[in-house]
């Protein structure tokens, strides 16, 4: 049970082998040994868990259940949970309980999925170190070899790829608005997709930047990340961004294989600056890809270099508008004053962390007037541009074959403090979510000091199937078995 | 173009967020160094370039005009920071 | 008909926008779907979505586009098939997102006109700008408590068309011409009740003065007036104030300002200088707003009859004079009921009486003619009586107000008092003869001629009758006995 992957539980749990009971007291037990250490979750609901756990139980017992029933999952403290505390990983909402479900999580829990508790993460989303959250910062699992330095998980969804990677979950819910689920699987030696924009519902997961935000899954293997993302997926007619087409299996998808398939090397993702270490890592992908009967192809998505910086004014103006609602009034922390205005500003100050005000006052002023159409407006054209040249990338190739992150997780100080180097971690994230086409990280080997490293796939609008089969042969070639230093298997 | 703090304070004060004088400075710093960054952008060429409104792919969907929800006080009331009966409640408003 | 300050310096004329925010009648809301009918316990009316929480997202409600499509075509205004909703950033207690969505851009609804009748009898067309779609907000309640103000959301996200005119009007009577003017298409087509009481439809007054040539000046905006009255009222002493300021010497500061009908004046709301940074941008959360052509055309066809078309046609099926027929048709329900009512009896009688006593009894009564006790078939019968001589018309009104009173039938109160005309010219010559035997001096007068008498004679007879003579009856007997 130590070292199981989520679709090997599913057949013991339907074999009878194991009980979902045992299955969720063994990761409760490994919750409680490891997050002391490890700060993943925000909330736990062992409680709720063995309760579900023993509905779970009853289904199988008649041959009955979902497809993630009994599973042991966790939820990034995003998704709000009817009745569960959601924090958004910030002081404002540190007492905040939904009186309703996330349409992401209500799938989940239809298919009988089990919940274990809320996942830490950078405050709102907003970060790529899970250092902003307003519960602590989370612990990657993973060492330096010789070091005993706390790494950072990377982020926003920091807390869903430690608890992924040490065992305490099987599978964990994330979101992904420039490369919060991709950069932090790859910081963590797991496999995260983010589906293509309007495949997963945005009812009842808390916003950061509309027109970006994306949930998707987070596991072990892909085959794990294609059960899951089967059950979140789906036309919800209470999101008007969500997309009307019907669900695949993604798991039959996995053993199709790349023979004929067209893979894309994007020139600009080259650059001087890429570590050695990981440029090697992309070359073995592709050779990987190639000796599968997948033919590579050089193609150009000559609007790259301004991914970073139209992501930001996109998603800081958007953000900037979506937080204006935690105001002290009808939910949340106040902090009380003798005018409105004076309410505001003081619970607003006090209820945001630093980076979450910046980037709030950064979005405020692309907006503000004058600025609309230098910034915000300029930003919306440029993404017209940068989605052009995937669709135009997508004539020629199936899939595009790229680093997840410039670097290997580092460690909490080592943060720069200037805030764009630190947004520079998204480089590579960044442009699909420009795009809204679907993209996965899985991990693909170690670098030198024994730290994960992963290997980005993108594809075209709704073909996360595509994605599936192409990252399958990596995985398969790649074989990564290795685990962290802290980690279900090694703790007691 | 350089910022000044009293943008940074119009600013913080157009989103609420309030400012004690060396936040005020050092926001102005890094808004600046972000400012700077974000200015290659001008080097876009955008003519005749529509902004980007979604993948293109969702189709514009309407709902029917039925009452389907409301109803529920005690819902909507129950995170209130301060509440008075059936309201919210914020300090005085003079108008 | 023009409107002109006489000022120190010479003629000054005002111009006059307004922007009317009009709620728009749904069962729903703009973007959530709790209830929109009005009133309500507070914060009854309120989904999740209306009070903002955390990951709740808008969707469009087909019934308040298809309003507006159709307030649009009541207006002759175009109708934009592609429109887009944009967020409308501020902070304020009642504003649960932090922001109104509201179309800024791209409104549904373009260049529209209005025709405006006013008292002469002349006729004006007033520009319509825009037809947009926006959220309310929910309301502060300041007087109960000392410290707190106390919101209730239950308004919040309610459908509010804004309807901007053109600055085209030019006196306070012309701006209260265009508000009933719009409020009847807005009742016609049944897209805003237009109660003003109830705040369902309130506007914003731009108002500016200039000299006769000059280009616009400076214009200041009274915000959220809240019956024509008053809209009338805060026009004329807005203006005064303007003419007064410039011929002093000073400059008008464009600000927003707050009509106080108690004092009939308009004073400034405190100037909020940064408050006006709203930050417009298309709301992520939706897709633009597309429609089809043909679904337009399908509510176009269906439209009802407009009051221009309703009048004209009143005019030529029934015979009305152009007054009697911008009385009928200011509301559908007169019209209709007239058009019953006339078809039922006779086209002319119908009118006097409705144009007369009908609507004298209502409003002595203080009832709308929904509530009235006397319906059409009802007032109907009483006109037939009249036509076929059952009872004259003087009889009649005594019958319509009992009918008012009892709800009785007509003929029912006919036979219960006993007011059938007499007929019977025996009956009617006997009553002649003892009225001029009893008036002999007066009969002497008429002889020699004084033949105004003649009309005294009526008078007493049917006096003696207790009303229940036949007047024809009457005056042609008096006549031939007169002549004897």
């Amino acid at each position: 049970m130590r070292d199981m992957t989520l679709a090997a539980a599913r057949e013991a749990l339907a074999k009878r082998e194991i009980s979902a009971v045992e299955l969720v007291d063994h990761h409760i037990s490994t919750i409680e040994k490891l997050d002391g250490d490890i700060n993943a979750f925000i909330t736990t609901t062992p409680d709720q868990a063995r309760l579900a756990a023993k509905a779970a139980d009853e289904q199988l017992a008649k041959g009955e259940g979902g497809l993630l029933c009994g599973i042991p999952l966790g939820v990034k403290d995003l998704f709000c949970t009817d009745g569960t505390r959601t924090t958004a990983g910030s002081n404002i909402l540190r007492h905040f309980v939904p009186p309703y479900e996330s349409t992401v999580t209500a799938n989940l829990l239809k298919q009988d999925a089990v919940f274990l508790g809320k996942l830490n993460l950078d405050e709102f989303a907003m970060g790529s170190t899970n250092l902003t959250s307003a519960f602590g910062s989370v612990t990657n699992p993973w060492k330096r070899a010789g070091d005993d330095k706390k790494l950072v998980p990377g982020g926003s969804s920091g807390g869903s790829a430690a608890a992924v990677a040490s065992g305490m979950v099987l599978g964990a819910t994330g979101t992904d608005t420039g490369g919060s689920i991709r950069q932090p699987a790859s910081f963590c030696g797991i496999t995260g997709v983010k589906p293509t924009y309007g495949r997963c519902s945005r009812f009842g997961t808390i916003a950061f930047a509309s027109s970006l935000d994306q949930a998707g899954p987070m596991a072990r293997t892909l085959e794990d990340c294609a059960l899951m993302l089967e059950a979140m997926a789906g036309f919800d007619p209470k999101d008007s961004t969500s997309v009307d087409l019907a669900v695949p299996r993604y798991v039959d998808a996995l053993e199709r294989g790349v023979k004929g398939l067209k893979v894309g090397i994007p020139e600009e993702y080259r650059s001087e600056d890429l570590p050695a270490e990981i440029q090697a890592l992309w070359e073995q992908g592709i050779a990987w890809l190639r000796d599968a009967g997948a033919e590579t192809v050089k193609v150009s998505l000559p609007h790259t270099k301004y991914g970073l910086p139209t992501y930001y004014i996109a998603a800081l103006a958007e953000a900037s508008s979506n937080l204006a609602r935690y105001d002290g009034v009808r939910f949340g922390e106040r902090v009380p004053a003798d005018s409105l205005d004076m309410m505001y500003e003081a619970t607003r100050h006090a209820g945001f962390g630093e980076e979450v005000r910046r980037r709030i006052l950064m979005g405020t002023y692309v907006l503000s007037s004058g600025y609309y159409d230098a910034y915000y407006l300029r930003a919306q054209k440029i993404r017209t541009l940068i989605q052009r040249d995937f669709l135009s990338a997508f004539e020629k190739v199936d899939v595009l074959l790229t680093p997840t992150a410039p670097s290997a997780a580092f460690a909490h100080d080592e943060k720069p403090t200037d805030p764009v180097q630190v947004y520079l971690n998204d480089v590579f994230t960044v442009p699909a979510s420009l795009a809204g086409v679907p993209a996965l990280s899985l991990p693909a080997g170690l670098d030198s000091k024994g730290l994960p490293l992963g290997l980005q796939l993108i594809g075209r609008y709704f073909e996360e199937e595509t994605l599936f089969a192409a990252g399958r042969v990596m995985e398969k070639a790649a074989g990564f078995t290795h685990r962290p230093a802290l980690f279900a298997g090694s703790a007691a | 173009m350089s910022l000044d703090t009293r943008t940074v304070r119009r600013i913080a004060k157009l989103a609420r967020i309030g400012l004690d004088d060396q936040e005020a400075e050092g926001l102005r710093q890094e808004l600046d160094g972000i400012l700077g960054w974000v200015e290659q952008l001008n080097e876009v060429d955008i003519t005749d370039v529509p902004p980007m409104i979604g993948t293109g792919l969702a189709k514009p969907r309407l709902r029917v005009d039925v009452v389907t929800d409301g109803g529920k006080r005690e819902a909507v009331l129950s995170n209130a920071p301060d509440r008075a009966d059936a309201f919210f409640t914020v300090p005085k408003v003079v108008e | 008909m023009s409107y002109r300050i006489e000022g120190a310096t010479g003629t000054w004329e005002i111009v006059v926008g307004l922007e009317v925010h009009a709620q728009v009648i749904s069962h729903a809301k703009l973007f959530s779907g709790a209830s929109a009918t009005y009133g309500g316990e507070p914060n009854m009316h309120v989904s999740l979505i209306d009070a903002g929480f955390p990951g709740m997202l808008p969707v469009i409600n087909a019934e308040c586009v298809a309003q507006a499509v159709r307030t649009g075509l009541g207006l002759n205004a175009t109708i934009h098939l592609e429109s887009r909703f944009d967020r409308k950033n501020y902070f304020y207690a009642d504003l649960p997102q932090g922001y109104q969505i509201s179309q800024f851009a791209h409104p549904i609804v373009g260049e529209g006109k209005v025709l405006v009748e006013l008292s002469d009898g002349t006729e004006r067309e007033i520009g319509i700008t825009r037809l947009h779609l926006e959220q309310d907000a929910g309301k502060s309640l300041h007087d109960q408590d000392p410290t707190r103000s106390f919101i209730d959301l239950n308004r919040a996200g309610v459908a509010l068309m804004e309807i901007v005119s053109e600055p085209d009007i030019r006196s306070p009577e012309e701006a209260g011409a265009y508000l009933r003017k719009l409020r009847q298409i807005l009742r016609y087509i049944g897209t805003c009740d237009g109660n003003m009481e109830e705040g369902s439809m309130r506007a914003d007054v731009n108002v500016s003065v200039r000299k006769a040539g000059e280009p616009f000046r400076t214009r200041c905006e009274i915000k959220n007036v809240n019956s024509i009255r008053f809209v009338m009222q805060s026009i004329e002493v807005e203006a005064q104030r303007q003419v007064e300021i410039w011929e002093a010497g000073g400059t008008v500061d464009q600000e927003t300002r707050l009509f106080d009908h108690a004092r009939g004046e308009t004073r400034s709301l405190r100037s909020k200088e940064d408050a006006h940074d709203y930050r417009y941008f298309p709301d992520p959360d939706l897709l633009p707003l597309v429609i089809e052509r043909e679904w337009v055309d399908a509510l176009r066809a269906a439209l009802p009859e407009l009051p221009e078309a309703k009048r004209s046609r009143l005019e030529a099926q029934y015979g009305v004079s152009r007054y009697e027929s911008g009385v009928l048709a200011a509301e559908q329900t007169v019209a209709d009921f007239y058009e019953q009512v006339a078809k039922a009896s006779d086209p002319k009688l119908a009118v006097n009486w409705m144009l007369g006593d009908f609507f004298a009894a209502l409003n002595r009564t203080g009832k709308s003619i929904e509530e009235s006790p006397v319906n059409a078939s009802g007032l109907s019968e009483l006109l037939a009586l009249i036509k076929d001589s059952t009872i004259n018309g003087k009889i009649a009104k005594e019958v319509l107000e009992d009918m008012f009173e009892t709800g009785e039938s007509a003929s029912a109160i006919v036979e219960r008092k006993g007011l059938r005309q007499v007929t019977d010219t025996g009956a009617i010559e006997s009553a002649i003869r003892d009225i001029l035997a009893a008036n002999a001096d007066k009969l002497a007068e008429y002889k020699s001629g004084k033949d105004k008498l003649f009309g005294f004679f009526v008078g007493q007879t049917m006096k003696a009758m207790k009303g229940k003579g036949n007047p024809a009856l009457v005056n042609e007997l008096l006549g031939k006995i007169l002549a004897e």
